[in-house]
Formats: C-alpha cells, structure tokens, sequence
C-alpha cells in the first residue's frame, strides 16, 4: 500500500535541500514507527519517492512525497501526528491512500504554479517585461554540464505569466512552468526575464491530461490554513 | 532582540550550504538570556557539518543549559564564500541558534581537536570582533576559553586563548561559570574588577590554565621553563577527570540536524580512556584511567536516542569499544529488539584486531554492511613492538580471513610511517601484509579490496614518543614513493596516503612553544584558514611564516629531544608521571611491548595514583578472543600460521604471497 503525502516547507527551512529534506521525511517516519516498505539488498533504504525537487531557497506549500507501507496505515494519522515530529516550517498539508497502479509523481506533474517576489520593481514594469518574454521565440540559458556549457530554450516550459500587485517595494510575479522538456528553476526565469529573484514560493504542481487538470492531492481548505500561519 | 537574522538571510542566496548557518537542530535549546547567567558561545573552529557531532561539545551544550546560570549556544566556523560575503555586509560572526553577535557572549569556548584547525580560532575570534591577542582584550570583551585533547601542548596558542581547561570538561565548565559570575556581580557592585582578576580566580581552577599567569624563559633558542608569574597560581596544572562516567549520561538530547553531516548517527559512548597502551596514541595517554558506562545506562541511551532522533545507526563510541565488558551482550540486544525491527545497525568505532572482532561485527552489520577497517598500524611484528600494538601477524591474518569468510569484500587497514625505529623493511613490511590479505581475500571471492591507509606519524606531547625526532618531509615522500613501487599492479590492492606536508605541519604546531604563536597569527593574516582541508593547505605560509620568527623545521620537528630537555607542556598533566613516559620510550627502543593494565599488573603510569581514580571496568578479565597483549603467546607474533600460507609451508609469509601477487598482476 502507497501513501501519497502533500506538505509544506515555509521559513527558515527552506535553506535546507531536497536531499535534506528526504531525510527528515526518514527520520521523522521512523520516530512515528511507520512500518515503511525497505528496498531489497546488502544496503535497504525506505521506499520513499519524493516528487519534482524544489531548489533550496525556495518556500512552497505544494510539495509531495509517495510512502510505500508494509502494512495499512491510515491518512488520518499522518495528517494528525506528523508536522510535530517535523523541523519547524515543514508542515504535513494533506494525505491520502494512493490507487493501485497510480503513477509517480515524476512521471504524471506536468507544470508548477510558483508566486515569485521580484524585489524593487513595480507592477506595470514587471507586466511590460512580461510582455516581452512571452512574445519571444526562444528564451536561451546556458549552463554548465560535465565542464561544457549547454544551452537550452525554456520558451516551450514558460506556459503562463502575470503580475498580481505588489509585495514590500517590489512586485509579484505569477509564474506557470511546465515540466516538459524540462522543468524551469525560478532562478532560471529570473535570469532570461533580467529581474532580480526574491523569495520565490511553489504554490501548486499540476497534472494535466486530455484537457483538463488536477492536483496529485488537492487540499483547498489547508492551502489557506498554511499561508495564514505563513503569514 | 539582538538577532542578526535580518541581516544573515540575504547573504543565504549566494553561498553553498546555506542550511550550516540557520540552526533548527532537533535536541537545540534556545536559550533566554537573562541577566545573572553566564552565557557561552561554544564554538568548533571548522565547517559545520564537521563540528555539529563532536559529542565533546554537545555534552557541554547540554550540562551548561541545565544550570539556571548559564546558558549556551554553538557556532562553528562559516566556509570561506559565507566568511566573505559577512565581512562584506560587515556581519559579525553569530550564534547558529539565536543569530545573536558572538561578542554579546560572556565565554567563547573552543574545541581543540585538531592543530591544522589553530588559525580558524584566530579567524572566529576576528570575525567576532573581538582581539585575537589576549593581551589586547579589555574587561569587556569575552573571555575565549580553550579544552580538548590540543589543549594538552597549550603553548602554541597561549597568546591568543585566555585560559585551557585541561581533561573532562563536565565539571570544570561549572567552576569556570561560578568564578565568571561572581566576578561580573562584583564587577556591576564596584564597577573596578579587572580582567586580570578574572584570569587569576581562574587560575585557582583545578584543571584551568591561564597562560598570562605564566612566564616562559629562554635560553640560546632553548626553551629552559615555563614559570607562574605570582605564587596564587599553581607550578603544575593538573588536568579534570570525572570518576563515574554513569553520573554523565549525555549528551541526553543529541542534536539532529537538518543538514548531512559526518558522524550523522547516533552515538553513545560508552567508555572514556584506554589503556591498551599504544605508544603513539595521545588519545589514549591522555584519557586514563578506564572509566566504563554501565552497560544498563548503555542500552537505555541506545534505546531512548533512537526513539528521539529517527536514527537507523547507532556507533558506541570510545577508543576501542572492542574492548567495552559485554560488547556482546550489548550488541545483540539492540540488534534483537523488536521495536528496531531489524533495521538498526550499531557501528564499533577501532575494531580490535582478531577474529572475534569480527564475528562480532558479522553480527552486528546485518543490515547495511559497510567495509571493516583494521589498524595494524605497523607493517612488521617488531614494529608493533615499538609502538606497543601488540597484533600479531596470526591475529591480523586471522581477522581478514573472518572478514572475507563472512561475506566482506572490502577490508581498509589503517599504518603509519615515520614511526621511531622505522627500516625501509618495515615500511614495505605495509606493502607485503596488504598483498597477503588480498591473497586471503581472493580464496573467498573474485574482486576483493584492500585499502592500506597510511598515514605521516606526528609525536605529540603527554606520550613516550614526545622525544622522538618527526622524519623530514622528504623522507616521509620517499617512503611514500617506496610503497607505491611495491603495491604498483597488484589487483585489489589499493594505496592512500596523507599529504607528508600537512603532516610536517602539524608536527611543527602540536610539540611548539609560545615562539609558535608568532608563527600561527602569521600564517592566519595571510589567509591561510582550513588548513586541514587539502584545497586550502599552504605549505608555503608555513615556512614563510617560520622563517620570520627565526624558527626552524630541523629544531622543531625533525630534533629527537634529549631526557633533560624541558619539554613546551611539562608544566601541564596528564596525569602520567615524566618517568614512566621516559621509560616506556627506552622501552619502545628496546622492542619491547606492555600488556594492557586493565588485567595485568600496574605500571605505574601515574593516572589512577596521581588522580585519586580507578579504572571502572566491569570485567575482571580481559575480553574473548584476546589480542593486542592480552591471552597471547606473544613470541609467534611475526610467524605466519601456516593455514595463511598460499602456496608454501615452510617459507616466511610475505616474499611467498609477494610473488604469488606479482606472477598475477603479470599475467
């Protein structure tokens, strides 16, 4: 049986990385004595199998984790029990049981809702800076992989872009980013847009298919409880 | 609030393992700052992830918080871009739990572990703003405090550590709070108490040294003393020893971090000192008598730190737990209990080296079995003489083959080269048993590894090698050089080896004066910090740095000290008398080995007489299996069994297998 888990990561914590974060998640599921399912082998590790990794520094409420179990466990447990035995800032949101035969996470998150504050900028300058990317052909960055640059388009990623209002002396930029052909950092938006990247926060990971879109654990109700708290 | 917080986090962006320096540990205190409370900065002077486990530091976090006049938080030393963007934004160094400034602490306390990490102090204490000179502090800065097994040569960082508590830190930090307090009440009363009256009440101090207290002479480049300046002050500083391990069990709460960090389990000590008696060990001198934990008190910190912590490993830690009274018996109740459902490992820090061992081991490793490392540490048997590890080829050959036996294909052995004595026979002495074990190895599997780990030996002081002259540089390369030649393409085995320059260093820095001090400010003023880190080490800041102090390699390393020499640390203790020490050196040029003192007969050493302690063990004879000086008929110790010969009975071990390895590396 697999649990599939919606949390948080908001504060200071967000310095931590994904790798970290795993094993917080292993720690904290051995103190609750969890019985996880183990990998086979001279070197068995919990079956655990976290979604799109979000880059350190950033906050989101929409991150998700796949549990494999031994035995039934049931959601209500690890909504009610779990965020106490978690560092501060990371926040159980939702859980579910997951159906049989469901996909990974990796396979079947096709975009990412990110609120990214753009600090010294106002609105209307952020909307014309829109406005210029979404109408370029290619939006080229280059990195380095294996001691070789390598440059990529992230045009076909960047789906969506808007400005919503303000936030301390800067502005708000509403970013969806698929993740196909590859997933798109908020640093590397910054980057092809020319604007200077403030707390960037992961909002929602989306699934979309034949024509209409969902949320691998949709939680409207504790999706506001968290920004209040975060607030 | 003094937190610096606002100013820290936006610095976060831009360097590498921004989590090092936000704290949120579970186990951490965050401590109120009250007035009439000492508070302590305890510091580690290098990166976090290797300071956060030092259990030394963690015990004293913790003893420190439960006293209701003090409280204490930790820093450790930021890398080398976070060091830069702080001086840029002009951000002091700060507290990891409560971002408070380091100078708004009344104590900075340091870890000594390690010599190379000398100039990072001097770095922490810049970045604190505070004076790096004691003798340039006034009343108002904090008092930096040093302790750990560096402290036992303090000389080299007198000038700039106000005062060292020498040995167990649990009681003495409780000490050192009372007189800090009193001298702050009197302070706020009279408004005149000076810092000078402070370092002399702390000089009083069982187990506290105050170098400003002491005045060194010098005679023709000689040191000739290390005298007190004012008869308040003791001649000799005696170091803490606690009697009862059982009354400390801590750390209680051990931190868990957010981050990876080395060491990243739990651990639970379970005894402190050692008394096999390994000549080049200062751990091991310094740390007497024996002090076992109550096996009871063990099993309850194992289980309540797992339940606490998340934490599938679990190591006991001591300087060889082999030798814990009812290892076994310990061992299989962790591993056998329900509630760890077979997914706990215990890890045994220096395995002993014999079959046992490793059965134990066996035991104890069924899940996430790593490689089992071994120490020789001497590649001959008249070697191991010297230096009083008293493993026999038998018991060596003994263990690998258990190992490989029992379903291990890689095995690490631990050497060390440069020790006194030393021929290029015993040196490549290293080369021929790691050859043989790999020979054991391929009866039991295809592609087995052998490591042979080899490290620069560095006399350090408080041992019967303190009179020992370092080999030069050049000839740690060369013997270096020697190995390599004789393991080059021979399958399976592989060689590693330390840096012969960081390890000239740190000969020069662990046996220096108080001259050193000029040495290691001139190094840490041009930049050179994490000297142990390979890519930061710069031999020519050393030398440099030498060479305008008017000191010399030749004098202060590579000079074998003659018995009437007055040694930097004589007038600290360890507890072992100079005689003993003296002894055990003519001893070790005699080729002749000591049986552990737990089970035979007292030497004499001094550390149970001299400090009104005991050993506290539990058993009254010496473990299963034996080995290292206890149960064995010690004249075989360099004849190979003949059940470990490959190919020939009769003929002496390591030419045989030798051959054997080269007509397959050939073919």
């Amino acid at each position: 049986m697999k649990l599939r888990i919606r949390f948080a990561k908001i504060g200071r914590v967000r310095w931590t990385s994904h790798r970290d974060v795993a094993r917080m998640w292993e720690r904290a599921l051995r103190r609750a004595r969890v019985p996880i399912a183990y990998t086979e082998g001279f070197s068995p590790r919990p079956k655990l199998s976290f979604g799109l990794a979000l880059p350190t520094g950033c906050e989101s409420n929409a991150e998700y984790l796949d549990v494999a179990l031994r035995e039934p466990l049931a959601p209500e447990e690890v909504t009610a029990n779990f965020s106490c035995l978690l560092p501060d800032g990371v926040d159980v949101v939702a859980a579910q049981v997951l159906p049989e035969g469901a996909g990974s996470l990796q396979e079947e998150v096709t975009s990412c809702r990110w609120e990214i504050d753009v600090p010294q900028s106002d609105p209307d300058a952020l909307s014309e800076i829109i406005a210029r990317v979404l109408g370029a052909e290619v939006l080229s960055v280059t990195r380095e992989r294996k001691g070789r640059p390598v440059t990529d388009d992230l045009r076909p990623s960047v789906l969506a872009l808007s400005s919503t209002g303000s936030c301390g002396t800067g502005a708000v930029l509403v970013a969806e980013l698929g993740t196909r052909p590859r997933g798109v950092r908020p640093a590397e938006l910054a980057q092809v847009m020319g604007i200077d990247l403030g707390l960037a926060r992961r909002t929602n990971q989306w699934i979309e298919r034949d024509g209409s879109r969902w949320e691998p654990l949709a939680t409207p109700a504790a999706d506001a409880a968290v920004w209040e708290r975060a607030s | 609030m003094t937190s610096l917080w606002p100013r820290i986090e936006p610095l976060l962006a831009h360097v590498t393992k921004p989590a090092r320096y936000i704290g949120g540990e579970l186990g951490a205190c965050e401590p109120d700052h009250g007035p009439g409370r000492v508070a302590w900065l305890l510091l580690y002077p290098d990166t976090y992830e290797i300071g956060l486990p030092n259990q030394g530091l963690q015990i004293l976090y913790e003893i420190l918080n439960e006293r209701p006049d003090a409280v204490a938080e930790r820093a450790y030393a930021p890398w080398t871009d976070m060091e830069a963007a702080m001086r840029a934004a002009e951000v002091p160094l700060f507290s990891v739990e409560t971002s408070r400034p380091a100078a708004d602490f009344d104590i900075l306390a340091f870890n000594l572990s390690a010599e190379l990490t000398y100039t990072n102090v001097l770095n922490l204490v810049d970045l604190a703003g505070v004076p790096v000179r004691a003798a340039d502090r006034a009343a108002g800065h904090p008092l930096v405090i040093a302790g750990g097994h560096c402290a036992f040569n303090p000389e080299p960082m007198a000038d700039f550590v106000d005062a060292f508590a020498l040995g167990d830190g649990e009681e003495v930090v409780g000490e050192i709070t009372d007189v800090v307090r009193r001298w702050q009440e009197r302070r706020s009363t009279d408004g005149t108490s000076s810092r000078e009256e402070l370092l002399v009440a702390l000089a009083g101090v069982t187990g506290v040294y105050v170098p400003s207290c002491y005045e060194p002479t010098y005679e023709a480049g000689r040191l000739t003393g290390v005298a007190p300046r004012a008869r308040a002050v003791p001649e000799k500083v005696e170091k803490r020893t606690i009697s009862d391990l059982g009354a400390w069990p801590y750390p209680k709460q051990q931190l868990v971090p957010l981050v990876e960090v080395v060491h990243d389990r739990l651990n639970v000590e379970v005894f402190r000192g050692c008394t096999r008696g390994c000549r080049f060990c200062q751990a091991g001198m310094i740390t007497r008598p024996v002090r076992e934990r109550p096996a009871a008190q063990v099993d309850r910190m194992v289980r309540s730190g797992l339940d606490r912590t998340g934490y599938d490993e679990v190591t006991l830690t001591s300087l060889s737990s082999a030798d814990f009274s009812g290892i076994e018996k310990t061992v299989t109740s962790i591993i056998n209990d329900p509630e760890c459902s077979g997914q706990v490992s215990v890890s045994l820090p220096s395995l002993r080296v014999d079959a046992f061992t490793v059965g134990l081991a066996a035991e104890i490793q069924k899940v996430r079995r790593t490689g089992l490392t071994f120490a020789p540490e001497g590649g001959t048997w008249r070697m191991r003489q010297v230096i009083n590890k008293l493993i026999r080829e038998e018991d060596l050959y003994a263990a690998v083959d258990s190992a490989f036996s029992q379903g291990w294909q890689r095995v690490k052995l631990y050497f060390l080269i440069g020790l006194p004595t030393e021929t290029d026979d015993d040196v490549l002495g290293i080369a021929a048993l790691a050859r043989a074990c790999v020979e054991i190895g391929r009866r039991y599997h295809r592609n087995v590894t052998v490591t042979a780990s080899v490290g620069g030996f560095v006399p350090k002081a408080h041992t019967p090698f303190q009179w020992f002259g370092q080999n030069t540089m050049e000839e740690l390369r060369r013997k270096v050089v020697l190995l390599k030649d004789a393991v080059r393409g021979v399958r399976g085995l592989s060689l590693r080896w330390h840096d012969p320059e960081a390890t000239t260093v740190e000969g020069l820095v662990s046996r220096g004066d108080r001259r050193m001090g000029a040495v290691i400010e001139d190094v840490w003023r041009a930049g050179g910090t994490f000297q142990e880190w390979s890519e930061h080490f710069d031999l020519g800041l050393w030398t440099g740095a030498l060479e305008r102090a008017g000191l010399t390699l030749e004098d202060a390393v590579y000079r074998h000290r003659p018995e009437d020499e007055i040694l930097p640390w004589d007038h600290v203790s360890a507890g072992l008398h100079r005689d003993f020490l003296w002894q055990d050196w003519q001893e070790a040029l005699a080729e002749h080995g000591l049986e552990d003192c737990r089970w035979t007969p007292c030497y004499d050493c001094g550390a149970c007489t001299g400090l009104g302690v005991e050993h506290v063990v539990a058993s009254s004879v010496a473990p299963a299996g034996g080995s290292q000086g206890t149960g064995q008929d010690l004249e075989a110790g360099g004849t190979v069994p003949v059940r470990f010969l490959a190919t020939s009975t009769h003929a002496p071990a390591a030419p045989v297998l030798a051959g054997a390895a080269a007509v397959e590396a050939g073919g």
